[in-house]
């Protein structure tokens, strides 16, 4: 997160708009921008109805065994189809924002 | 003869151990380069191990003056670094890998279902309108996607 805040002119620059999901409520998503100076979108899936819909969900992963999102990337295009998808084998390895950035020119 | 009373190398080899535990959530995980590998939190407990592999040998030694505590002391504090060394590569490497197979999430040209989610001010936003509100004046070319684990 705090790398895509820190790439966050190129990503617009490059026409994408990041967006964040997780089964945070709006106002611990708001705490967070706050106190991380996030200033893109934070979306909140408390149901984890979106997560599940798209086969992301880490069932019982959350700290007292909430339903929570499995990290993953995904580069979706004007027509809403997918361009690349990162689905990380560990939890501590993220796709870089340099790398995300190189992709978005699969995006016309 | 002090010097040989106080097993330093020892406890400094305990304590390189504990940074080297701790250091990676608090510090190493803010930098994608220590994040992705914590090459730094094995380096120190490389060193670490130096030092208490020359610790343990000195609390074993014939010439301590409290010969069966030094023994003890030793034994524990070994015991206790190399513990916290396994289970710092456990999380790293198995637990953190513990995660869901995933094989039914989008695919490369597939198209996403539509979404509506409350943003962080409370505000109904769907992907659709994501897609088509313009950045810098200018229509997006698309979004990037970041589901995260949370804070919950």
């Amino acid at each position: 997160m705090r790398g895509i805040e820190k790439s966050l002119a190129s990503f617009e620059q490059a026409g994408i708009r990041p967006v964040a999901i997780s089964v945070d409520s709006p106002e611990a998503s708001r705490d967070l921008l706050q106190k991380a100076g996030y200033t893109f979108t934070f979306l909140s899936d408390p149901k984890a109805e979106v997560i599940r819909r798209y086969d992301l969900l880490h069932a019982g992963a959350g700290e007292n065994g909430q339903d929570i999102a499995r990290p993953a990337e995904l580069l979706v295009d004007a027509s809403g189809t997918v361009r690349w998808i990162n689905l990380t084998e560990n939890y501590f390895v993220r796709a870089r924002p340099e790398d995300i950035l190189e992709k978005t020119r699969l995006l016309q | 003869m002090n010097a040989r009373r106080f097993n330093w190398p020892l406890w400094a080899g305990f304590l390189i151990t504990l940074i080297g535990a701790f250091s990676f959530l608090t510090i190493f995980v803010w930098f994608p380069v220590t994040r992705d590998f914590p090459w730094a939190n094995l380096l120190l407990f490389a060193i670490a191990a130096v030092f208490l592999f020359v610790g343990i040998r000195r609390g074993f030694a014939r010439d301590r003056a409290h010969p069966t505590r030094s023994k003890i002391i030793a034994s524990i504090v070994g015991t206790l670094s190399v513990a916290m060394i396994g289970l710092f590569l456990f999380s790293f490497f198995v637990v953190a890998r513990w995660l869901p197979a995933s094989s039914n999430a989008p695919h490369v040209g597939q198209k996403v279902p539509d979404f509506t989610l409350s943003d962080s001010n409370g505000k109904q936003v769907s992907l659709t309108e994501l897609l088509s509100t313009p950045i810098q004046g200018k229509a997006p070319k698309g979004v990037l996607l970041v589901f995260y684990r949370g804070y919950w």
